[in-house]
């Protein structure tokens, strides 16, 4: 089971996103964040905390589920439906800049879905996308503005990413689909 | 013409508890009449010998008092033809049929109609049940002396009570002039009200109206008192709550001429069955709760409960499959009752197979003073042959009768009927049941006498 | 220690669960964890109604059919709502507009609507179990809006939605329920749903409107209301319906208001922070003083707008294929 980026260098690649970040905007007062369900959110808190250190300014965060824009919603062959959890976006993002934040880019589906959520709560000024690990294999026209690490995968591996928030550490692993 | 045939059954186990008998016995036949019961008994030039299947039983033929044949008024229920080819299928070589039809069997002329139509079957003997009230609505006697000359048996508003008591009263004391009983319902209207469900958890969890065990119990107590009123014979219908099994002992213990029935779904089926709300559990009176059943069991096994009658209310199935308060009340029994009963009191050591043809047999004869019930000489050919071991598994697709409304369906059950004999001819074989061919051969072409 | 992870699906969403049952028809078909699923989800849900554009893409090119053969204004738009909300396609028949009023039986009109290949078929009926009977007769997956006196199973989980709302928990939780118990489909769901979740049920009511083999539903009953509400966290009243009084259930609803309707005094027995609940609609100077409904522990409104939440949650984990 491969380790493809270990704790520290998860840290770096967060740091390095949010120097992105600052460096591309002239100013950080119409940002916001928003992170996609499940690890986009710890990942944008933070990138958040990382531009404050940077610049001082507290860039609004706000959470996002996907689940009720899935493409895939009704057509599992077995299974029942996935786990709806809270969207929670306290702030509007009409005319602001929204950085969505993921952790791993693959299809661009979920992008796809988070897109049309986003645009149901109002009309941003500009929609970017920052992701951990890009993975290729693209399905839709999509493609990441911040990107921490890209890693060459076969369709048959997976890419899993954990996070202090979520699994107690961080580090990106390559799994093969058949589990050994 | 007189029928002379000659057909003597062998080998068969004889249950004819009125003669005292239980055991090996040949039965002779002639000219549709029982001529001779008794061990090796000699085979004169001319007559058939037939030989009863193994282990086959060879009883009187069973008389079901209680069903509903809906001719006329209701034939997409059943007909008298459908009805009685059920009835002989279930091992019944007569059957009492309720005046729950339209016109109501509450004159003569209706009397004549179902016997005629019944003769014309030409399968189990129907005697007619013509009506207490006129109309069955329970305001003014029907013409009870001419119901009786056309050949009705008892009379009864089945389905309803006699709700007024003073008219139970003048019932009671001008059918006594005839000598024929009155059966009732035993239900009071008012408490009953609008239930479809006996009244306890499981119709209250499942927001079903209930029906009071109260509502049978108070007018069991009142024909009763009622019969100890009048000195007149009351047959109480379908009995199903442990206080009316109560009230029947204790007037029967005080000699009172009271007499009643219940039916196999009250002895083997209970209310925790209306969950899922299938409409082939709903029946008036309804199924209750394990203490009656317990109750109606010990009401079999010491004398209390006299007859088994199955109650038989088909129904087509567009109307059986409706919300379970709209679909009418009642389930067929007629061609489970015997398989049932084999498997549910016999086999289970309830009763034994002298009582059975007690309460299915000599009995229901002796109330409704019907010929049958024995197997004396001299006496109409009636004979049911039971195969007691034969498994049966019952297929509501296969019933004779038109309906299909059984809370039996897809039971497994020990105990079946071999062959359904009606003055001396065989009305109904069992192909299931090994050698039975040989009755049929043998005794289809006799004529009844 | 942090959360235990999700189980995750190849593309890095969140794996499914959901329910085992076809149909909602009582209480009595979820197991806890289902129950919690579904108040979990209806939580989600209600983000959905907080924004401008109140409405998700989950069940587009869905058909619901809303199948009402008894009045109801409260049941049927909550339901319309929410499956709006959830873009499924909406279709509502009632049974005064329908060919039922030509002597249709209900296992025609449900094969009829069969035909026309619905998803989901949502069925408020006066007999208890018509839903069990129309989710015999077709593939759709039946909601149960409300048969007969049987139950309404959605009305028992918006109330528990709002009570965890309110006292963030359910279990140990003290829940009085006063009124026509007997006639009552809300109280059949309410006592199932929160004895699941580890409640402790008390009744009252007038004798006459109590169940019998009250002991065998595990509630404590009693005909006093003041003992009833004495330490409740929870007070739920139930609707009187005027046209009970044929029954001889009881004289007048003067003397009903008297021996049970709910005032402020009588409140002042429960627990300090109670709340009162009601599923509607109401009969003001009845069952309930007006200055309960209007008071400061009603969560009356409450209940209305998690109805709305419950049925997205309810509708949406329905509303996959596996067994269509």
């Amino acid at each position: 089971m491969p380790v493809v980026m270990a704790a520290d260098q998860v840290a770096r690649s967060i740091t390095r996103i949010a120097h992105e970040v600052v460096e591309r905007h002239r100013t950080l007062d119409n940002l916001a964040l928003i992170g996609i369900r499940t690890r986009g959110v710890p990942i944008a808190r933070r990138l958040a905390a990382g531009l404050h250190e940077i610049t001082g300014t507290t860039v609004p965060t706000g959470v996002l589920d996907i689940t009720l824009y899935r493409d895939d919603l009704m057509r599992h062959a077995v299974g029942p439906q996935p786990v709806l959890r809270k969207t929670d976006i306290d702030f509007s993002i009409d005319n602001r800049r929204i950085l969505l934040v993921d952790d791993v880019l693959y299809t661009g589906r979920t992008i796809r879905a988070a897109l049309d959520a986003l645009i149901d709560f109002g009309r941003p000024g500009a929609i970017e996308l920052a992701v951990l690990i890009d993975r290729g294999h693209r399905e839709l026209p999509i493609k990441a503005d911040y990107v921490g690490k890209n890693v060459p995968t076969s369709l048959s591996e997976s890419v899993q990413v954990r996070l202090a928030e979520v699994e107690g550490l961080d580090e990106v692993v390559i799994q093969d689909a058949t589990g050994s | 013409m007189v029928d002379e045939t000659r057909v003597m059954l062998i080998g068969g186990h004889v249950v004819d508890p009125v003669n005292g008998v239980n055991g090996p016995a040949d039965v002779l036949i002639a000219g549709g009449r029982v001529t001779a019961v008794g061990r090796d008994l000699p085979v004169e030039s001319g007559t058939t010998v037939i030989e009863v299947p193994p282990h086959g039983v060879v009883c009187p033929g069973f008389i079901d008092m209680h069903v509903h044949l809906r001719e006329p008024g209701y034939e997409h229920k059943e007909t008298l033809a459908t009805g009685l080819a059920a009835a002989v299928a279930g091992g019944f070589t007569a059957v009492a049929c309720m005046p729950t039809t339209t016109p109501v069997n509450d004159h003569a002329a209706m009397t004549r109609l179902i016997c005629g139509k019944a003769a014309d079957a030409g399968l189990a003997r129907v005697y007619p049940v013509g009506a207490v009230t006129k109309g069955r609505d329970g305001e003014q006697l029907a013409e009870i002396g001419e119901l009786y000359a056309a050949g009705c048996v008892a009379i009864s508003d089945a389905g309803r009570p006699v709700a007024s008591a003073l008219l139970m009263r003048r019932a009671l004391e001008y059918a006594s002039m005839f000598g024929i009983p009155v059966i009732d319902h035993c239900e009071d209207p008012s408490l009953a009200g609008d239930g479809v469900a006996h009244e306890g958890y499981h119709a209250t969890a499942l927001g079903l109206r209930g029906l009071p065990a109260a509502a049978e119990e108070i007018v069991a107590q009142r024909d009763v008192a009622l019969s100890g009123l009048t000195g007149a014979g009351v047959h109480l219908a379908h009995l199903s709550t442990r206080g009316a099994m109560r009230a029947v002992r204790e007037a029967k213990a005080r000699g009172v001429p009271v007499s009643c029935e219940v039916t196999p779904h009250h002895l083997t089926l209970t209310d925790d069955r209306l969950v899922g709300y299938d409409t082939n559990y709903k029946m008036n009176p309804p199924l209750r709760e394990a203490a009656d059943l317990e109750a109606l069991l010990d009401g079999v096994r010491d004398g209390t409960i006299d007859c088994i009658a199955t109650d038989h209310a088909p129904h087509h199935y567009d109307e059986k499959r409706a919300e379970f308060d709209r679909a009418p009340f009642g389930v067929i029994g007629l061609e489970t009752a015997v398989s049932v009963c084999l498997d549910r009191l016999v086999h289970a050591g309830h009763v034994t197979l002298a009582r059975l043809v007690e309460l299915m047999s000599a009995n229901p004869a002796r109330i409704l003073g019907v010929p049958g019930g024995t197997l004396g000489v001299g006496v109409p050919a009636d004979i049911t042959i039971l195969a007691p071991d034969l498994v049966v598994t019952v297929d509501p697709s296969a019933f004779r009768s038109l309906a299909r409304n059984t809370p039996f369906g897809g039971w497994v059950l020990r105990g079946g009927v071999t062959a359904t004999i009606v003055g001396g001819r065989a009305v109904y074989v069992n192909t299931a049941v090994d050698g039975a061919g040989a009755v049929m051969n043998a005794m289809s072409g006799v004529r009844e006498p | 220690m942090p959360p235990a992870a999700d189980p995750v699906t190849p593309d890095g969403l969140a794996a499914p669960v959901g329910l085992r049952t076809k149909d909602l028809l009582s209480i009595g078909d979820l197991s806890v964890d289902e129950i919690r699923l579904i108040l979990d989800t209806a939580e989600a849900m209600k983000e959905v109604g907080t924004r401008s554009i109140k409405k998700v893409p989950a069940l587009r090119g869905r058909t619901v059919v809303n199948l009402f053969f008894e009045a109801s204004t409260r049941t049927r738009t909550s339901f319309e709502v929410a499956q709006k909300r959830l873009s499924a396609d909406t279709v509502n028949i009632a049974a005064s507009g329908s060919s039922v009023v030509k002597g249709e039986t209900l296992a025609d009109t449900v094969r009829n609507l069969e035909a026309m290949a619905p998803d989901i078929i949502v069925v408020r009926h006066q007999s208890a179990g018509a839903g069990h009977l129309v989710a015999g007769l077709c593939r759709a997956r039946v909601i149960n809006a409300g048969d007969g006196m049987h139950e309404h199973p959605t009305q028992a989980l918006l109330d528990a939605l709002t009570i965890r709302q309110r006292k963030g928990r359910i279990e140990g939780l003290k829940v009085s329920i006063i009124g026509d118990l007997l006639h009552s489909r809300v109280f059949r769901s309410n006592v199932l749903l929160l004895h699941a979740l580890g409640a402790e049920v008390s009744v009252c009511g007038p004798a006459t409107m109590m169940l019998p083999d009250m002991a065998r539903f595990g509630v404590r009953p009693t005909t006093s209301i003041d003992e009833a509400v004495e330490g409740a966290d929870v007070v739920m009243l139930l609707r009187i319906q005027l046209e009970r009084m044929g029954g001889y259930f009881f004289p007048s609803l003067r003397e009903y208001f008297q021996l049970f309707g709910m005032t402020p005094e009588r409140l002042e027995r429960a627990h300090p922070d109670a709340i009162i609940m009601h599923p509607g609609p109401m009969n003001r100077g009845v069952e309930i003083a007006p200055e309960v409904a209007d008071g400061p522990y009603s969560v009356i409104l409450e209940q209305v707008a998690n109805g709305v939440a419950v049925r997205m949650a309810v509708l949406y984990l329905l509303a996959d294929e596996r067994q269509a």
